[in-house]
């Protein structure tokens, strides 16, 4: 048997002023009151806040003039009317916010409207009506592939990229050869769906459904 | 009307639609993105404003001062209001911390003031430039565990039956064993929100995402000490709840402050990193359980204390809620201590009590299982009751465990399994079995609806509200079946104060309450049809009103009738019966060898649950808590920083739910079973019992794949990895 | 998110002289990680210099058989390239171990290079923390703390927070480079192991850049073969950061290369580990995590790294 690998545990420091403080003891202490960034700190913009964008939105032109902060996201939800495409964390972390540029599924909470001049982008409302639904929203609803509903619109633009994607030959984690084509499977389905998050728990009917669409 | 007694043979007996499969009558406007949730109501309200919330970034003290001056002068800026300016607010019956208002912080995040802004982007930078000075209360303690060990023994249990320290020490066999379950958020997909219009002062409209609208209103008018009667609150679609939207949060309060100060209607989500601290959360447990049996497998003596904390006031996580009366055994004691704590607020999350409860104690009755070297869906079944154990004079209404265990081992192939700890492999993974029973208790609230009939078409209304539940699809087929309508001829109308109380949504009560409650409405707009056709008698069959000879077409009615009832409960419902859902768990997992990463293969759930009202929804509520249990077993952890005492990883990325990636092949079958008991429609709950005992199933199995009991959750591979075999 | 102006630039050079000259500039390319750090005011920017325009979006078969990666190819694209799956599996490998597919299509191999810490600590801009607000102290560290996530070596007391990436793991153990334009317009090349620095008593500066410097490039040498594997070790089985991840070349005579992700502030590989390769995956860890100083919730992550290497060369 070998030697285990040494190594020392790091101490912990103690809360400034706990170990000395008694009970109810004040400490002073105001936050937030640093610039963070070093070089950024105190720096200010250097022309205009705002910009005039033009994009294609489900097929129709759109021009906005849009605060430069302004993510796709809030773009579409708050200035185009398009309030399918969901805010679920605003940081990346959900996928509800999922909509298709340019072809390719993306974060629209994590992408700045401004960086969008002259992409196609398509939301679910760009799919399908609730009396014309598109296949893969057809499915859904056949397989009860949502129960909130809130993560479904992000839930169906990834479905419908994922297909494309496996087609194209995109590997992911779990795909064996990388050389071969890829194989239309459950594992595959999974996680490529996998940052798209439903706290539903409706995976296994989001699945049935992908596959029937896949299948047809 | 009022439910009495049990339920005899009714139209429910020869459903068309009830308890057959239906898809969602809301899932087109779902799937399209169309439904309307509380922060896109541009269909109702215009020109409104932005409020973007600050929190405390200490969890206990003072704060003595708030700097806005920068803010306030940011572009865009109509209004900053900080809690020192506001006098502390009203808290409602089960709020416990104070929502807004006064200079005392209780917890981490706590809401402290709002900015509103023209823009989102305005108001969010604006509240960066509030800085705000505190005194920190050092008397504040974070450890449960430390709590638990100064509390233990002391205290009056909740149930004492029996002698049950004699009971233990006679035991032939006996298990004495710690268990913990960390705190959990809901992390519904969709952030506490609302839009709300207070611009007079006068009438207050709330359009938000609540479980509840009655206590939602309640809260209101406590909060604010205003007349309910000013208030209306309008939650049709609801991204999720699990317990989290139960209550009035922040995010309402702040939005109706500013909207009252700006004069115009303002709207405001809770920024995801900030709600799993403002919000509430299910408190983590630290529990003890013994078992004392018998050498042929019967228990004699079940102890099981635990504690859970809570901020001064609160309900805390009861983790022994199923202890009374899960298993039989003649003597017991049962204690559970609430740990004042100034942690985020805890309160309910998806099957309260039981959740955490089941997750210690069926790993304790596999561990016990194994010790008496029974099997551990025999062992329970020896263990089975009829009959309350702890009032051995009330029966359970209807209890099926046996069965839902019998029919699991059968369908999921249980007596196949590899019985040795950590012998079979397969490749790099080690291949296990496990499984858990599940018990959920059934309630029921007094539920109201209103029941128009128009031109043949039949609305119903009741501020019932669907959080993903199915509630739009069961209550049109209730209300279909009763009037004897097809399916598209009824529109139900739900989450809106304006009509009448339902049960709301929670505690697995929502549906079979608020269903009876809609039943109730029906007949009272059978009443008055047949009142109209001049008929004693009347059956409402295939559209029609049908008396004697003559059937009417309900398409034929003129003008508007309108039946309204509330279904309440009698005292016998809890007086003389016990009634429960009922669950056995059974999965399949994976234990990598080298890195002790835990993986599912393959579940299957079996459920008690009365009348199904509809298998489709039923079953997605069911897979859910399966998915939510799998969360819990593998990764979900609010983790505690016991110094400064708050959530750590508060967002998304930190804290891990399950992701489509994590969920197998999985399978639920429902019981055909009635339970008169429960309502007209023999129907109890089954959203929540969905989610309890699965994580235990998978820690057992775990076990059985690896050898290496875990009694901590999450089950992660740290817990395991010094201890696992040769790779 | 505090306002900036904003621009698009089309030529590398003259881009890294703008970011030189105006105060507060920061490169945006896919924005992944800057914008959810902007949105919590961890980053604040005054102006951004959007560079994705500036066609460096292509990879290239380098003179002496290697390739190069532009900046900005997006990591899918970087996935999915033939020659990447054929000579560097080991980066394809890593490449789809991270993130989710929404986030790689937007996602670039500079960007990836440049990602931040996910240290909770850094990412709660209530609580202190060395690197976002140098001198705060490390809320990491103090007793109580959650650092189970957190870096096992090359830390210091100021800093424990690991670098996030999955690509740079295995682009360290295929020995990549950096190729960057400066502000007045020069170019350079840094090893990547020379490229990130570790923490010390200044974690807020992270790479060996200078202000206003632009990565333009990747470049892999001339593919090495072997067998490649890139294993990442999580809690939920896809859309989560490394606890540990393992990056492995193996020759048919034993030999070969290993790097680690998930335990430290950059991609962690060192020559005298990869050497004891043949002897296997404790003889590899004992060179690898040789002084490493975990806290007591991660030091799991010294056993998780030998028992992960350890089934990878099982596999064999």
């Amino acid at each position: 048997m070998s030697p285990p690998i040494e190594y020392e545990l790091r101490r912990r420091t103690f809360l400034a002023g706990a170990a000395t403080l008694t009970a109810s003891t004040a400490l002073p202490w105001t936050a937030n009151a640093k610039e963070s960034g070093m070089q950024t700190a105190n720096a200010e913009p250097v022309g205009p806040e705002t910009s005039r964008i033009s994009l294609r939105v489900n097929g129709e032109s759109r021009t906005l003039e849009l605060d430069n902060r302004t993510s796709l996201l809030d773009a579409l939800r708050e200035h185009m009317g398009l309030t399918g495409t969901k805010k679920g964390c605003d940081h990346g972390q959900c996928g509800a916010c999922t909509v298709s540029v340019n072809g390719q599924r993306i974060n629209s909470c994590l992408s700045l409207a401004v960086m969008h001049e002259g992409d196609e982008v398509t939301t679910i409302e760009g799919l399908g009506t609730p009396d014309d639904l598109h296949p893969m929203q057809a499915a859904f609803a056949e397989h009860d592939g949502f129960q909130c509903g809130y993560c479904t619109p992000g839930q169906i633009c990834s479905a419908t990229a994922v297909l494309e994607e496996i087609k194209a030959g995109v590997p992911s984690y779990v795909t064996g050869d990388l050389t071969g084509p890829i194989e239309m499977s459950d594992a595959e389905i999974r996680e490529r769906m996998s940052g798209n998050i439903c706290r539903c728990g409706a995976y296994s009917n989001i699945l049935a459904a992908i596959n029937d669409v896949a299948e047809s | 009307m009022e439910f009495n007694r049990p339920a005899g043979q009714n139209l429910f007996d020869k459903a068309r639609i009830v308890g057959k499969p239906h898809t969602r009558v809301d899932a087109p406007l779902k799937v399209t993105g169309t439904a309307p949730y509380a922060y896109e109501r541009n269909d109702v309200v215009r020109s409104h404003l932005v409020g973007y919330p600050i929190g405390s970034e200490i969890a206990k003290g003072k704060i003595t001062a708030i700097d806005a001056g920068a803010a306030r002068k940011a572009p865009g800026v109509r209004v900053v209001i900080t809690t020192l300016e506001i006098e502390p607010l009203g808290i409602w019956n089960y709020n416990v911390a104070r929502l807004f208002g006064g200079n005392v912080v209780e917890h981490y995040q706590q809401a402290i003031a709002v900015v509103v802004a023209d823009t989102f982007e305005q108001a969010r930078a604006a509240a960066h430039l509030v800085n705000v000075t505190y005194e920190i209360d050092e008397d504040a303690e974070f450890d449960l565990d430390a709590a638990f060990a100064r509390l233990e023994g002391t205290g009056e249990p909740s149930t004492n039956v029996g002698d049950f320290d004699a009971a233990f020490a006679d035991a032939p066999v006996t298990l004495d064993e710690m268990y913990r379950t960390p705190s959990q958020t809901h992390a519904m997909m969709e952030p506490h929100a609302s839009i709300v219009d207070w611009s007079d002062g006068g009438e207050m409209t709330v359009w938000t995402s609540n479980q509840m609208i009655e206590w939602n209103r309640q809260a209101l008018a406590t909060t604010f000490s205003i007349d309910p009667d000013t208030i209306r609150v309008e939650s049709p679609y609801i991204g999720g709840g699990f317990g989290g939207k139960l209550w009035l949060r922040a995010d309402a309060v702040l939005a109706a402050l500013g909207s009252r100060a700006t004069g115009q209607p303002v709207k405001l989500a809770l920024p995801r990193p900030f709600m799993m601290n403002n919000t509430t959360h299910r408190s983590a447990t630290v529990q003890r359980i013994r078992l004392g049996a018998t050498r042929d497998g019967k228990l004699t003596a079940i102890g099981h204390e635990a504690a859970s904390h809570t901020l001064p006031g609160g309900r805390g996580e009861n983790a022994t809620a199923q202890t009374p009366y899960f298993y039989a055994g003649e003597n017991r004691r049962v204690m559970h201590h609430l740990v004042d704590m100034h942690l985020p607020e805890a309160s309910d999350m998806r099957a309260p009590g039981e959740a955490s409860g089941l997750m210690a104690l069926e790993i304790a009755m596999d561990e016990m299982a194994e010790k008496l070297g029974i099997d551990p869906v025999e062992f329970r079944i020896l263990n089975d009751t009829q009959v309350n154990p702890s009032k051995p004079s009330v029966p359970f209404s209807e209890r099926h465990f046996v069965e839902c265990l019998r029919r699991g081992a059968e369908k999921f192939g249980w007596a196949d399994r590899n019985m040795t700890p950590g012998g079979r492999r397969e490749g790099q993974w080690l291949i296990g079995h496990g499984m858990a029973g599940a018990y959920r208790g059934n309630l029921t609230l007094p539920s109201g609806a209103r029941a128009r009939l128009s031109d043949g078409k039949l609305i119903i209304e009741t501020d019932m509200t669907d959080i993903g539940t199915g509630s739009y699809t069961i209550i049109a087929e209730t209300a279909a079946e009763t009037m004897g309508l097809s399916m598209d001829a009824v529109e139900v109308r739900l989450g809106n104060s304006a009509w009448p109380v339902s049960s709301g949504s929670g505690g697995q009560f929502g549906a079979s309450s608020s269903t009876a409650g809609v039943y109730a409405a029906c007949l009272a707009l059978r009443d008055e049809i047949a009142e109209r056709i001049g008929a004693q008698e009347a059956e409402f069959r295939d559209g029609n009103v049908v008396a004697g000879n003559t059937a009417t077409p309900l398409s034929e009615i003129d003008g508007e009738l309108v039946g309204e009832d509330t279904m309440t409960f009698g005292k016998f419902h809890t007086e003389e019966y016990l009634m429960a859902t009922f669950g056995a768990h059974f999965v399949e997992v994976g234990v990598h060898i080298g890195t002790g990463e835990t993986r599912l293969r393959r579940m299957l759930a079996v459920c008690d649950s009365g009348r199904i009202l509809n298998p489709v929804t039923a079953r997605s509520q069911v897979l859910g808590g399966m998915v939510m249990g799998i969360g819990a077993a593998l990764s979900e952890h609010l983790a505690t920083d016991t110094g400064r005492g708050f959530f750590v990883n508060h967002d998304l990325a930190g804290y891990e739910v399950a992701v489509h990636a994590d969920i197998p092949e999985q399978e639920v079958v429902f019981l055909d079973t009635l339970d008169p008991v429960a309502t007209p429609l023999k129907s109890k709950g089954v959203g929540e019992l969905g989610i309890c005992g699965v994580a235990a199933a998978i820690a057992n199995a775990a076990y059985n794949a690896s050898g290496v009991r875990v009694r901590d959750y999450p089950i992660t591979l740290d817990r395991m990895i010094d201890r696992l075999p040769a790779i | 998110m505090r306002a900036f102006s904003y621009e698009r630039a089309n030529d590398p050079a003259h881009a890294a002289t703008r970011a030189a000259a105006v105060s507060g500039a920061k490169f945006i390319a896919g924005g992944t990680n800057l914008l959810d750090l902007m949105k919590l005011e961890i980053e604040t920017p005054a102006h951004l210099i959007d560079v994705s325009g500036t066609g460096l979006e292509r990879i290239e078969e380098t003179a002496d058989g290697g390739l190069r990666i532009g900046a900005f190819v997006s990591n899918t694209d970087l996935a999915a390239d033939s020659r990447v799956r054929r000579d560097y599996p080991v980066l394809t490998r890593a490449l789809v171990a991270g993130a989710s597919g929404q986030l790689r299509n937007k996602a670039t191999t500079g960007g990836n290079l440049l990602q931040r810490t996910r240290c909770p600590y850094f990412y709660d801009t209530a609580q202190p923390c060395n690197k976002r607000d140098p001198g705060a102290g490390c809320g990491a560290l103090t007793e109580g703390a959650f650092s189970r996530q957190l870096g096992i070596i090359g830390t210091s007391d100021a800093c424990i927070a690991t670098h996030p990436s999955d690509m740079a793991v295995a682009m360290r153990a295929l020995d990549a480079s950096v190729e960057t334009v400066t502000s007045t317009g020069a170019t350079r090349r840094i090893s990547l192991d020379e490229f990130h620095r570790l923490p010390g008593e200044t974690p807020e500066i992270e790479t060996v850049l200078d202000a206003g410097e632009m990565i333009t490039a990747v470049t892999l040498p001339a593919p090495i073969g072997g067998r490649q594997a890139y294993q990442k070790v999580r809690d939920r089985a896809s859309y989560a950061f490394a606890l540990v991840s393992v990056a492995l070349v193996r020759q048919p005579d034993g030999t070969g290369r290993v790097a680690l992700g998930g335990v430290a502030p950059k991609p962690w590989r060192r020559a005298d580990a990869d050497a004891e390769l043949p002897n296997g995956a404790h003889a590899v860890m004992a060179k690898l995590l040789a002084g490493a100083r975990p806290t007591e919730e991660n030091a799991f992550k010294v056993a998780l790294a030998e028992r992960t290497l350890a089934a990878m060369l099982a596999e064999d």
